[in-house]
Order: structure tokens, then sequence, then C-alpha cells
């Protein structure tokens, strides 16, 4: 690197950074230390447990993952599997597929068409939950629904979404939600390859299907970690299902983060939901240090 | 031969648009219908009879109007200006002065703010935030959105701030300006669209996040319009369609007017962090 002047002095520097830093200190450092102290304690909002809160030590944990109710529903184990699920079907197989096949399809493309579909997939990324919540609860009514007025329409029975097929319901939902960062994500990614890349291809006459496979995908690798890893962490951590299903019916839909909100804030218990939320952190950290080792080796290898 | 395959090609590429195209929209059409029908169900029909008294009834209920226009303005814009202020300062900091470890810094905070969040975060939040005393104020729920969102947001300043050669601000320290002076006189005009990008893009998290007032609000009069909106309820639970997507449309007029003003004004792409 050259030698260059500097611009703003260490004291000043961290003048500026101050406010900042004590900012992510009180409100991300702490409680993530917070929260591990109080999984470890039997703390509620009211009774005993809010002015005297005892250290219960592994009690918390060993309720958690008590086998004899482990996989029952409505409780932890449960809950994971369905969340596991949740990711792997919404986010790693949905949004990133179809986030992929449509940066694909307009490829090379500048026209209405492609400004037309990827705003309608900005549309339904960005507008608030609570709205998209209500547009999907009508969407999958089963009595006047659209979707099941689409699924008669061409000669199906109605399905009873909602109370059916819950899990696949929010599926759909995710899918739809986010699909619109991947899109953006692999357009931009697909946008940097050089043309000369395909245009050898195809002198030689490889077909779509084939530049896609050989051409595209590994140059765009990277990214497509980045994208993975991104939506998965986004994916688990999402509260939003909740706003259509509420977790049900009979907790076929309590994802964990739904799971926490019912142990700490409806039963508050935040003694048991501090270890669902220490055991969420812990996932989210094995993710996130995954992304940031595989970031790293890439800056190592350029 | 060639000719029909191009012909084929084509058509199967407006036909998997108009189906991805169908597939984003018409979740959302319902939403454009049913306020202006005065007896709207859940399903998707031209409005008959056409009607705009679903918006007035909206306007008469008090608790919404004061949720949508002042309280959720208030969250939003308190967040904004705080988000702005501190990701900027903070971004040119790391950028121009000589912290050691500022990349380590900027990982750890990504990466610790990747991990603290969402529901799992919010059980010590609602601690910190009851410990402080600030449980049912505006106050901390800007406090609690400011300090998930900085992160990301000197991310994104940051790469905004590394691109701004360095010259002008080296030529003004040359002329004796003060650290203050310069950044306010030099680099402040600069960074300026990065600053509306990260503006826009607090304004709408908070303005549409849900969680967080929901946990840490307990009075009606300081809920914002994420909230508000199950007001719209009758007593047994059910909405009443007519006026919670006539109200649902209010509040979703400003995030649509804000992306089509970033879009028009700087394109809607990625910034900083995830480009290449």
């Amino acid at each position: 690197m050259p030698e260059r002047r500097t611009i703003l002095p260490l004291r000043t520097g961290l003048l500026f950074l101050a406010p900042a830093a004590a900012f992510v200190v009180a409100f991300i450092v702490l409680p993530f230390f917070w929260v591990a102290v109080v999984s470890f304690t039997n703390r509620s909002l009211t009774g005993l447990g809010a002015l005297h809160p005892h250290f219960v030590g592994l009690t918390n944990y060993l309720r958690l993952f008590n086998p004899s109710t482990f996989l029952q529903p409505g409780q932890f184990g449960s809950s994971l599997l369905i969340t596991a699920q949740f990711v792997l079907f919404s986010a790693l197989i949905g949004q990133a597929a179809l986030g992929l096949l449509l940066a694909w399809l307009f490829y090379r493309r500048e026209s209405w068409v492609k400004e037309t579909v990827q705003t309608l997939a900005i549309v339904a990324w960005i507008i608030p939950d609570v709205v998209v919540a209500f547009a999907w609860s009508a969407f999958l009514d089963y009595g006047q629904g659209t979707l099941n007025h689409i699924v008669t329409a061409f000669g199906f029975h109605r399905v009873d979404w909602l109370l059916g097929v819950p899990v696949l319901s929010i599926i759909l939902f995710n899918t739809w939600r986010g699909t619109a960062f991947s899109m953006l994500l692999f357009s931009s990614a697909l946008g940097s390859i050089p043309p000369s890349h395909l245009e050898t291809a195809e002198v030689t006459g490889a077909n779509a299907w084939q530049k896609l496979r050989d051409i595209i995908l590994p140059l765009i690798r990277t990214h497509i970690v980045t994208d993975l890893i991104l939506i998965t962490l986004w994916t688990f951590n999402t509260f939003t299902p909740f706003l259509i299903t509420g977790g049900g019916p009979a907790f076929r839909t309590e994802v964990v983060s739904i799971l926490t909100y019912r142990i700490a804030f409806k039963y508050f218990n935040f003694g048991s939901g501090s270890a669902i939320g220490m055991i969420m952190m812990l996932i989210n950290l094995a993710f996130a240090l995954i992304y940031l080792s595989l970031l790293r080796r890439r800056e190592g290898t350029r | 031969m060639r000719l029909l395959r191009l012909v084929v090609t084509r058509a199967a590429f407006y036909a998997a648009a108009a189906l991805f195209a169908c597939f984003f929209a018409v979740p959302l059409v319902w939403l454009l219908f049913a306020p202006f029908d005065a007896r709207a169900n859940l399903a998707v029909r031209l409005p008959h009879p056409f009607t705009l008294a679903n918006f007035g009834k909206v306007f008469a209920n008090a608790f919404a109007v004061r949720a949508l226009f002042q309280n959720s303005i208030i969250q939003a814009g308190g967040a904004m200006l705080l988000v702005t202020l501190l990701a900027t300062l903070a971004a040119y900091a790391l950028s121009r002065a000589p912290i050691r470890g500022k990349d380590m810094l900027s990982y750890g905070l990504v990466l610790f703010s990747s991990i603290v969040t969402g529901t799992a975060a919010m059980v010590p939040l609602f601690l910190l935030i009851y410990s402080l005393g600030l449980i049912d104020t505006q106050l901390g729920v800007i406090l609690v959105f400011t300090g998930g969102l900085l992160p990301a947001a000197i991310f994104i300043m940051r790469d905004f701030v590394d691109s701004i050669p360095r010259s002008y601000e080296e030529s003004a320290l040359v002329s004796g300006a003060s650290a203050w002076g310069m950044f306010r006189d030099i680099a402040l005009p600069i960074v300026r669209p990065g600053m509306m990008v990260v503006a826009v893009w607090t304004f709408v998290n908070v303005w549409g996040g849900f969680f967080v007032p929901f946990i840490l609000l307990r009075s009606p009069a300081n809920m914002p319009a994420s909230v508000a909106i199950y007001s719209f309820y009758t007593e047994g639970g059910t909405p009443i369609i007519t006026l919670t997507t006539a109200y649902s449309l209010l509040y979703t007029i400003p995030v649509l007017a804000l992306y089509l003003f970033v879009n028009w004004r700087y394109g809607f792409r990625f910034f900083g962090g995830i480009k290449s």
C-alpha cells in the first residue's frame, strides 16, 4: 500500500466512531452475553421469577432437549425440524433457484418485460410484513381465495392451504416474498461476467444449459455462496409466517422464531426463551462464521 | 429450421416471463381492488359498487390515523436520522482515520449483527429496554431499531466513503482546514448519495417493522401503523376487510413512493458488501 497522508487524526476518528460504537455495544454485544446469562436462570416478567430470579443451571436447556418430549408438537425438536424444512425449501431451493432462473432468463436482455417482472418481484419484497401477510391470508383462503380459484379453474379440487398443507403454504409465501434479493444479487453477478467468456462458448456451439453449467455457474460461485448463507440466516430468523398462520394449526408451522416468541413473550418465561434464543444465536454464529471464512478465503486467492 | 427454433425460444421466453409476472403479481391484486369495493370479501373481483367510503372510515379512526401519520413517522424518521448520522460518522472514521484493526472491526460488526438478530435477540433487548425504563416509549423502539440497523448501514456507508478519492480532503488539509470543517464542507457533500440510500433503507425497514413495536409497546397511543392495522378487527377477531385493505394501501404507498424515488434517482441496485 502506498504511503498515504493521514486525513483524520486517530483521536478525531475515535470520536467520530464513539456514538456508533456505544450503540453497537449496548444493543448487539451486551444482549448476546445477557441472553446467555438469563438462559441459566428462571427469570420471568411477573411473579417471583421477576423479583428474584434464581440460577437454575442447565435446567432450561435440559428441558428443551428432554428426549421424551423433544419431537412432540410445540416442542423444540419438532420446531427445529419444521424450521429446517422451511429454510431448505423456501430459501435454498425456492428463493435461490428461482432468483437464479430469473436472473438468467433476463441476462443480456433489456426490455419492458424484464423491467416488469423484476419490479413485481421487488414490490413483493419491499412492502411491509403485515400487508403481505393480509394479502396472503386472502390469497390462500379456502372458500374465496384467489389460489383456489386458479386451482379449480384448471379442474383440480380445492386445497385447504392453511389447515391442510400449512408448511407448504409458508414455504410458497417465503419464496414469493424473498426471491427478489437473490434475483438482484445474481443479476449483478451475471452482469460482471466478461462477454468474451460466453462468446467463446457460442463459437464452439455450446447450448444454453451447457453455458450455464460450464461457464456461468463456476464464475459466480462466490455470489451463490454469499446468497445462500444470507438468505439462510434471514429465513432462519424470520417471524413473518406468524402473521399468516400464528404458528398453527396445532404448532405445525411453529418455526423456532415463533417458538421463542411464544415461550418468552406469550408465557413471559424469559429463562426458557433465552435458552432457545441462545441456541438460535449459536446456529446464526455457525452460518456467519462459514460465510466469513469463505469470504476471506476468496480474498486470499485474489 | 433456424427460424422455427427462434420462434419457439421466443415463445418460451415470453411464456416463462408471463408466468413469473403472475406469480409475483396475483397475490397482491386483491389488495388493489378490495379497498375500493363497498362489499369486499376475500375474493378478487372488480370493485362493485365502487366506493371511496372505506378510506373515509379509516380516516375516522383517530387511533389508526395517529399511528400512521404520527407514530410510524416518528419511529421511522427518528431511527432514520440516528442511523444515517451515526453510520456516516463511523464509516468516515473507519475509512480515513488510522484505527488499528479497523477491517477486523468491520468484520466483527457484521458477524455480531447477523447473530444477534430477530426474535432471539428480542429477549435480551426487551430486558435492556425494560431496565432502561423505556418500555412503551417510542424512544425505546427507535433505539432498538437503530442498534440493529447500524452495522449494515456502516458497511454500506463505508463502501461509499472508500470510493471517494482522497485528493479533495488532502488539498483541504493543505489549505489548513480543521478535521471537522473538512468533514462538513468536503466529505459530507460527496457522500450525500450514500446517506440518501442509507436513510431510505432505514426508513423502509422501520416503517415495515412489526415485531419490535409489537413487543416493546403497550399503549394504543404509541402504536405504529404495522400494529395499529389490527384495530380494524371485529370483536370476534376477524378483519373488517374493507378497512384493513384500505389502511394497508395507505400504509404501503410511502414504501412504494420511496422505491420509485430511489430507482429514478440512483437506480435500484446493490451497494457495498455484496458486490462481486
